[in-house]
Protein backbone atom coordinates (compact mmCIF):
# COMPACT_ATOMS: atom_id res chain seq x y z
CA UNK A 1 0.00 0.00 0.00
CA UNK A 2 2.75 2.55 0.72
CA UNK A 3 4.48 1.34 -2.36
CA UNK A 4 1.14 2.32 -4.18
CA UNK A 5 1.27 5.54 -2.56
CA UNK A 6 4.85 6.73 -3.44
CA UNK A 7 3.80 6.10 -7.33
CA UNK A 8 3.35 8.56 -9.39
CA UNK A 9 -0.22 8.26 -10.20
CA UNK A 10 -0.04 10.77 -13.39
CA UNK A 11 2.68 8.88 -15.30
CA UNK A 12 0.72 5.61 -15.38
CA UNK A 13 -2.52 7.54 -16.32
CA UNK A 14 -0.57 8.49 -19.58
CA UNK A 15 0.63 5.18 -20.17
CA UNK A 16 -2.99 4.20 -20.61
CA UNK A 17 -3.81 6.96 -22.18
CA UNK A 18 -1.25 6.68 -24.64
CA UNK A 19 -2.23 2.91 -25.45
CA UNK A 20 -6.24 4.39 -25.75
CA UNK A 21 -5.09 7.55 -28.09
CA UNK A 22 -3.16 4.90 -30.49
CA UNK A 23 -5.95 2.29 -30.58
CA UNK A 24 -9.29 5.39 -30.99
CA UNK A 25 -6.14 6.48 -33.72
CA UNK A 26 -5.82 3.45 -35.39
CA UNK A 27 -9.56 2.46 -36.52
CA UNK A 28 -10.67 5.43 -39.00
CA UNK A 29 -7.45 5.30 -40.88
CA UNK A 30 -8.00 1.55 -40.73
CA UNK A 31 -11.14 0.91 -42.06
CA UNK A 32 -10.01 3.83 -44.69
CA UNK A 33 -7.29 1.92 -45.95
CA UNK A 34 -9.62 -1.33 -46.44
CA UNK A 35 -11.80 0.81 -48.28
CA UNK A 36 -9.38 2.57 -50.68
CA UNK A 37 -7.49 -1.12 -51.41
CA UNK A 38 -10.86 -3.12 -51.98
CA UNK A 39 -11.97 0.03 -54.15
CA UNK A 40 -8.52 -0.39 -56.20
CA UNK A 41 -8.73 -4.19 -56.19
CA UNK A 42 -12.53 -4.08 -58.05
CA UNK A 43 -11.34 -1.65 -60.30
CA UNK A 44 -8.24 -3.68 -61.12
CA UNK A 45 -10.19 -6.56 -61.76
CA UNK A 46 -12.85 -5.02 -63.87
CA UNK A 47 -10.05 -3.32 -66.02
CA UNK A 48 -6.97 -5.19 -65.63
CA UNK A 49 -5.06 -2.54 -68.30
CA UNK A 50 -5.36 0.44 -66.09
CA UNK A 51 -3.86 -1.57 -63.35
CA UNK A 52 -1.10 0.67 -63.26
CA UNK A 53 -2.68 3.60 -63.15
CA UNK A 54 -4.56 2.24 -60.31
CA UNK A 55 -2.13 0.95 -58.48
CA UNK A 56 0.02 4.60 -58.62
CA UNK A 57 -3.46 6.25 -57.15
CA UNK A 58 -3.81 3.97 -54.74
CA UNK A 59 -0.65 4.07 -53.06
CA UNK A 60 -1.20 8.13 -52.92
CA UNK A 61 -4.77 7.03 -51.25
CA UNK A 62 -2.59 4.83 -48.70
CA UNK A 63 -0.16 7.52 -47.75
CA UNK A 64 -2.81 10.18 -47.32
CA UNK A 65 -4.95 7.89 -45.19
CA UNK A 66 -2.76 6.41 -43.38
CA UNK A 67 -0.85 9.74 -41.80
CA UNK A 68 -4.07 9.99 -39.19
CA UNK A 69 -2.66 6.71 -38.48
CA UNK A 70 1.21 7.73 -37.93
CA UNK A 71 0.05 11.34 -36.01
CA UNK A 72 -1.55 8.81 -33.53
CA UNK A 73 2.02 6.93 -33.24
CA UNK A 74 4.05 10.18 -32.77
CA UNK A 75 1.87 10.90 -30.03
CA UNK A 76 1.84 7.61 -28.58
CA UNK A 77 5.72 7.72 -28.52
CA UNK A 78 5.68 11.18 -27.12
CA UNK A 79 3.31 10.42 -24.13
CA UNK A 80 5.22 7.14 -23.74
CA UNK A 81 9.37 8.15 -23.59
CA UNK A 82 8.94 11.88 -22.52
CA UNK B 1 33.76 1.06 -27.10
CA UNK B 2 32.81 3.24 -30.12
CA UNK B 3 33.05 -0.32 -32.67
CA UNK B 4 30.39 -2.52 -31.44
CA UNK B 5 28.81 0.73 -30.71
CA UNK B 6 28.84 1.65 -34.29
CA UNK B 7 27.76 -1.57 -35.51
CA UNK B 8 24.79 -2.28 -33.54
CA UNK B 9 25.92 -4.68 -31.70
CA UNK B 10 24.72 -4.07 -28.33
CA UNK B 11 20.96 -2.65 -27.30
CA UNK B 12 21.09 0.94 -27.02
CA UNK B 13 19.50 2.37 -23.93
CA UNK B 14 15.75 2.95 -24.46
CA UNK B 15 16.02 6.98 -24.04
CA UNK B 16 18.71 6.23 -27.15
CA UNK B 17 15.17 5.77 -29.19
CA UNK B 18 15.37 9.63 -30.03
CA UNK B 19 18.72 10.89 -29.42
CA UNK B 20 21.93 9.29 -30.25
CA UNK B 21 25.23 10.24 -28.25
CA UNK B 22 27.81 12.30 -29.87
CA UNK B 23 31.17 10.62 -30.75
CA UNK B 24 32.89 13.65 -31.83
CA UNK B 25 32.65 17.69 -31.14
CA UNK B 26 30.64 17.18 -27.69
CA UNK B 27 28.41 19.85 -26.47
CA UNK B 28 28.57 21.67 -29.60
CA UNK B 29 25.33 22.53 -32.41
CA UNK B 30 28.33 20.46 -34.68
CA UNK B 31 28.37 17.48 -32.94
CA UNK B 32 28.82 14.17 -35.21
CA UNK B 33 26.83 11.03 -33.80
CA UNK B 34 25.83 7.39 -35.85
CA UNK B 35 23.14 9.71 -37.75
CA UNK B 36 25.21 12.00 -38.88
CA UNK B 37 28.25 9.79 -40.59
CA UNK B 38 25.18 7.04 -41.72
CA UNK B 39 23.61 10.50 -43.55
CA UNK B 40 26.87 10.98 -45.13
CA UNK B 41 27.11 8.00 -46.19
CA UNK B 42 24.07 7.83 -48.11
CA UNK B 43 25.09 11.44 -49.63
CA UNK B 44 28.27 9.66 -50.96
CA UNK B 45 26.57 6.57 -52.25
CA UNK B 46 23.52 9.08 -54.31
CA UNK B 47 27.02 10.68 -55.61
CA UNK B 48 28.92 7.33 -56.29
CA UNK B 49 26.08 5.66 -57.75
CA UNK B 50 25.11 8.67 -60.22
CA UNK B 51 29.03 8.91 -61.21
CA UNK B 52 29.87 5.00 -61.63
CA UNK B 53 26.63 5.06 -63.86
CA UNK B 54 27.22 7.92 -65.96
CA UNK B 55 31.14 6.95 -66.31
CA UNK B 56 29.83 4.05 -67.57
CA UNK B 57 26.75 5.21 -69.80
CA UNK B 58 30.08 7.63 -71.78
CA UNK B 59 32.77 4.96 -71.56
CA UNK B 60 30.35 1.86 -72.89
CA UNK B 61 30.60 0.90 -76.47
CA UNK B 62 27.92 -1.95 -76.45
CA UNK B 63 23.69 -0.41 -76.66
CA UNK B 64 22.98 -2.83 -73.99
CA UNK B 65 23.44 -1.17 -70.28
CA UNK B 66 25.19 -3.18 -67.42
CA UNK B 67 25.48 -2.74 -63.75
CA UNK B 68 25.10 0.07 -61.97
CA UNK B 69 23.97 2.12 -65.85
CA UNK B 70 20.97 -0.60 -65.78
CA UNK B 71 19.96 0.34 -62.22
CA UNK B 72 19.88 4.26 -62.75
CA UNK B 73 18.58 3.49 -65.99
CA UNK B 74 15.54 2.17 -65.01
CA UNK B 75 14.76 4.46 -62.17
CA UNK B 76 15.29 7.49 -64.38
CA UNK B 77 12.44 5.84 -66.57
CA UNK B 78 9.85 4.85 -63.71
CA UNK B 79 10.32 8.37 -62.52
CA UNK B 80 9.59 10.03 -65.68
CA UNK B 81 7.29 8.12 -66.82
CA UNK B 82 5.26 6.71 -64.02
CA UNK B 83 5.41 9.46 -61.71
CA UNK B 84 5.82 12.70 -63.98
CA UNK B 85 3.80 12.19 -66.58
CA UNK B 86 0.84 10.67 -64.50
CA UNK B 87 1.21 13.78 -61.82
CA UNK B 88 2.93 17.05 -63.33
CA UNK B 89 2.52 16.17 -67.29
CA UNK B 90 5.34 16.89 -70.01
CA UNK B 91 5.44 20.58 -68.53
CA UNK B 92 7.49 19.06 -65.31
CA UNK B 93 10.71 16.58 -67.37
CA UNK B 94 12.97 19.13 -65.99
CA UNK B 95 12.47 18.09 -62.33
CA UNK B 96 13.18 14.43 -62.91
CA UNK B 97 17.09 14.82 -62.06
CA UNK B 98 15.76 16.42 -58.28
CA UNK B 99 12.84 13.70 -57.90
CA UNK B 100 15.02 10.82 -59.11
CA UNK B 101 18.44 11.97 -56.85
CA UNK B 102 15.80 12.87 -53.93
CA UNK B 103 14.12 9.18 -54.48
CA UNK B 104 17.58 7.64 -54.13
CA UNK B 105 18.46 9.52 -51.41
CA UNK B 106 15.60 8.76 -49.47
CA UNK B 107 15.96 4.99 -50.18
CA UNK B 108 19.37 4.56 -49.23
CA UNK B 109 18.69 6.44 -45.87
CA UNK B 110 16.15 3.87 -45.29
CA UNK B 111 17.71 0.69 -46.31
CA UNK B 112 20.31 0.95 -43.84
CA UNK B 113 17.70 -0.39 -41.52
CA UNK B 114 17.45 -3.56 -42.95
CA UNK B 115 21.27 -3.93 -43.52
CA UNK B 116 23.35 -6.12 -40.65
CA UNK B 117 25.61 -4.12 -38.95
CA UNK B 118 24.51 -0.71 -39.77
CA UNK B 119 20.14 -1.46 -38.75
CA UNK B 120 19.42 1.83 -38.03
CA UNK B 121 17.45 3.70 -40.51
CA UNK B 122 18.34 7.55 -41.14
CA UNK B 123 15.15 8.91 -41.65
CA UNK B 124 13.54 7.45 -38.15
CA UNK B 125 15.03 10.62 -36.75
CA UNK B 126 13.33 13.43 -37.45
CA UNK B 127 15.30 15.98 -38.18
CA UNK B 128 15.94 14.32 -41.71
CA UNK B 129 12.61 14.12 -43.10
CA UNK B 130 11.71 17.64 -41.73
CA UNK B 131 14.57 18.90 -43.53
CA UNK B 132 13.63 17.00 -46.71
CA UNK B 133 10.12 18.69 -46.35
CA UNK B 134 10.69 22.54 -45.75
CA UNK B 135 13.12 21.95 -48.79
CA UNK B 136 10.01 20.44 -50.92
CA UNK B 137 7.73 23.14 -49.29
CA UNK B 138 10.31 25.88 -50.49
CA UNK B 139 9.80 24.39 -53.86
CA UNK B 140 6.43 24.09 -54.11
CA UNK B 141 5.30 27.76 -53.09
CA UNK B 142 8.15 29.17 -55.13
CA UNK B 143 6.50 27.49 -58.43
CA UNK B 144 3.65 28.63 -57.16
CA UNK B 145 4.52 32.36 -56.66
CA UNK B 146 6.48 32.40 -60.14
CA UNK B 147 4.35 30.46 -62.26
CA UNK B 148 1.18 32.41 -61.10
CA UNK B 149 2.06 35.57 -59.77
CA UNK B 150 1.98 36.25 -55.62
CA UNK B 151 -1.81 37.12 -55.90
CA UNK B 152 -3.22 34.48 -57.99
CA UNK B 153 -1.04 31.11 -56.12
CA UNK B 154 -3.56 32.68 -53.01
CA UNK B 155 -6.58 32.37 -54.94
CA UNK B 156 -5.52 29.20 -56.49
CA UNK B 157 -4.79 28.18 -52.55
CA UNK B 158 -7.16 29.73 -50.89
CA UNK B 159 -10.04 29.90 -52.80
CA UNK B 160 -10.94 26.43 -54.39
CA UNK B 161 -13.43 27.03 -57.70
CA UNK B 162 -17.17 26.53 -57.25
CA UNK B 163 -17.23 27.52 -53.72
CA UNK B 164 -20.65 29.26 -52.90
CA UNK B 165 -19.37 33.02 -51.42
CA UNK B 166 -21.29 31.75 -47.71
CA UNK B 167 -18.91 29.21 -47.79
CA UNK B 168 -15.78 31.23 -48.00
CA UNK B 169 -15.30 32.16 -44.50
CA UNK B 170 -14.91 28.59 -43.44
CA UNK B 171 -12.89 27.08 -46.82
CA UNK B 172 -10.19 29.65 -46.92
CA UNK B 173 -8.75 28.91 -42.97
CA UNK B 174 -8.88 25.54 -43.65
CA UNK B 175 -7.27 25.32 -47.31
CA UNK B 176 -4.30 28.46 -45.78
CA UNK B 177 -4.26 25.61 -42.95
CA UNK B 178 -4.39 22.09 -45.10
CA UNK B 179 -1.89 23.44 -48.01
CA UNK B 180 0.70 25.47 -46.32
CA UNK B 181 0.94 23.74 -42.85
CA UNK B 182 -0.29 19.99 -43.06
CA UNK B 183 1.13 19.58 -46.02
CA UNK B 184 5.10 19.77 -45.41
CA UNK B 185 4.09 18.64 -41.69
CA UNK B 186 2.49 15.46 -42.80
CA UNK B 187 4.86 14.38 -45.45
CA UNK B 188 7.68 14.72 -42.80
CA UNK B 189 5.71 12.78 -39.96
CA UNK B 190 4.67 10.23 -42.53
CA UNK B 191 8.61 8.80 -43.40
CA UNK B 192 9.55 9.46 -39.78
CA UNK B 193 6.94 7.32 -38.50
CA UNK B 194 6.53 5.03 -40.71
CA UNK B 195 10.53 4.26 -40.52
CA UNK B 196 10.47 4.52 -36.66
CA UNK B 197 6.96 1.92 -36.54
CA UNK B 198 9.29 -0.41 -38.52
CA UNK B 199 12.77 -0.19 -36.77
CA UNK B 200 10.93 -0.54 -33.69
CA UNK B 201 8.78 -3.57 -34.82
CA UNK B 202 12.36 -5.38 -35.61
CA UNK B 203 13.87 -4.15 -32.36
CA UNK B 204 11.32 -6.35 -30.47
CA UNK B 205 11.49 -8.93 -32.11
CA UNK B 206 15.01 -8.93 -32.58
CA UNK B 207 15.13 -8.51 -28.65
CA UNK B 208 12.53 -11.43 -28.11
CA UNK B 209 15.04 -14.02 -29.79
CA UNK B 210 17.94 -12.78 -28.15
CA UNK B 211 15.80 -12.82 -24.76
CA UNK B 212 15.06 -16.56 -25.97
CA UNK B 213 18.23 -17.64 -27.24
CA UNK B 214 19.30 -19.68 -23.42
CA UNK B 215 19.46 -23.60 -22.47
CA UNK B 216 16.49 -23.24 -20.75
CA UNK B 217 12.90 -25.33 -22.21
CA UNK B 218 11.68 -21.70 -23.51
CA UNK B 219 14.40 -21.81 -26.52
CA UNK B 220 11.88 -24.18 -28.43
CA UNK B 221 9.67 -21.38 -29.11
CA UNK B 222 12.54 -19.60 -30.43
CA UNK B 223 12.02 -20.61 -34.18
CA UNK B 224 8.80 -18.44 -34.17
CA UNK B 225 9.69 -15.14 -33.09
CA UNK B 226 12.98 -15.64 -35.38
CA UNK B 227 10.86 -16.78 -38.50
CA UNK B 228 8.53 -13.91 -37.99
CA UNK B 229 11.61 -11.41 -38.17
CA UNK B 230 12.79 -12.83 -40.81
CA UNK B 231 9.49 -12.15 -42.39
CA UNK B 232 9.39 -8.52 -40.88
CA UNK B 233 12.65 -7.72 -42.55
CA UNK B 234 12.15 -8.22 -45.97
CA UNK B 235 8.35 -6.14 -45.38
CA UNK B 236 10.64 -3.31 -44.21
CA UNK B 237 12.91 -3.87 -47.33
CA UNK B 238 9.53 -3.21 -49.20
CA UNK B 239 8.75 -0.31 -46.89
CA UNK B 240 11.59 1.38 -47.32
CA UNK B 241 11.30 1.45 -51.28
CA UNK B 242 7.67 2.19 -50.87
CA UNK B 243 7.86 5.12 -48.73
CA UNK B 244 10.92 6.74 -50.95
CA UNK B 245 8.32 6.34 -53.86
CA UNK B 246 5.47 8.40 -51.92
CA UNK B 247 8.14 10.55 -50.74
CA UNK B 248 8.56 11.43 -54.47
CA UNK B 249 5.19 11.28 -55.61
CA UNK B 250 3.77 13.23 -53.24
CA UNK B 251 6.33 16.36 -54.12
CA UNK B 252 5.90 15.65 -57.77
CA UNK B 253 1.85 16.50 -57.25
CA UNK B 254 2.71 18.99 -55.10
CA UNK B 255 4.67 20.29 -57.89
CA UNK B 256 2.42 19.81 -60.07
CA UNK B 257 -0.45 21.56 -57.76
CA UNK B 258 1.72 24.51 -57.65
CA UNK B 259 2.47 25.05 -61.80
CA UNK B 260 -1.08 25.64 -62.48
CA UNK B 261 -3.95 27.14 -61.59
CA UNK B 262 -6.73 24.72 -60.12
CA UNK B 263 -10.18 24.65 -62.57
Amino acid sequence: MELLAQADPTKGLSAVGAGIGYGAAAIGPGIGIGIVVGQAITAMARQPEAAGMVRTTMFLGIAFTEALALIGFVVFILLKFT
Amino acid sequence: MTLPFLAALHFPPIDELVNWKALALKGTPLAINKTVLLTWLGVFLTIGLYWLAGRRAKASEDLVPRGSQNVVEATVEFIRNDVILQTIGPAGLGWTAFLVTMFFFIFFLNIFECIPVIQFPVTARMAVPAFLAIVVWFIFNTIGIKNQGFRGYMRSVLKPPGVPKSLLILVVPIEFLSTLLVRPFTLAVRLFANMLAGHLLLVTFAVLCAALFTKSVMAVILPLPFAMLVLFWAFEAFIALLQAFIFTILTAVYIGGAMEPQH
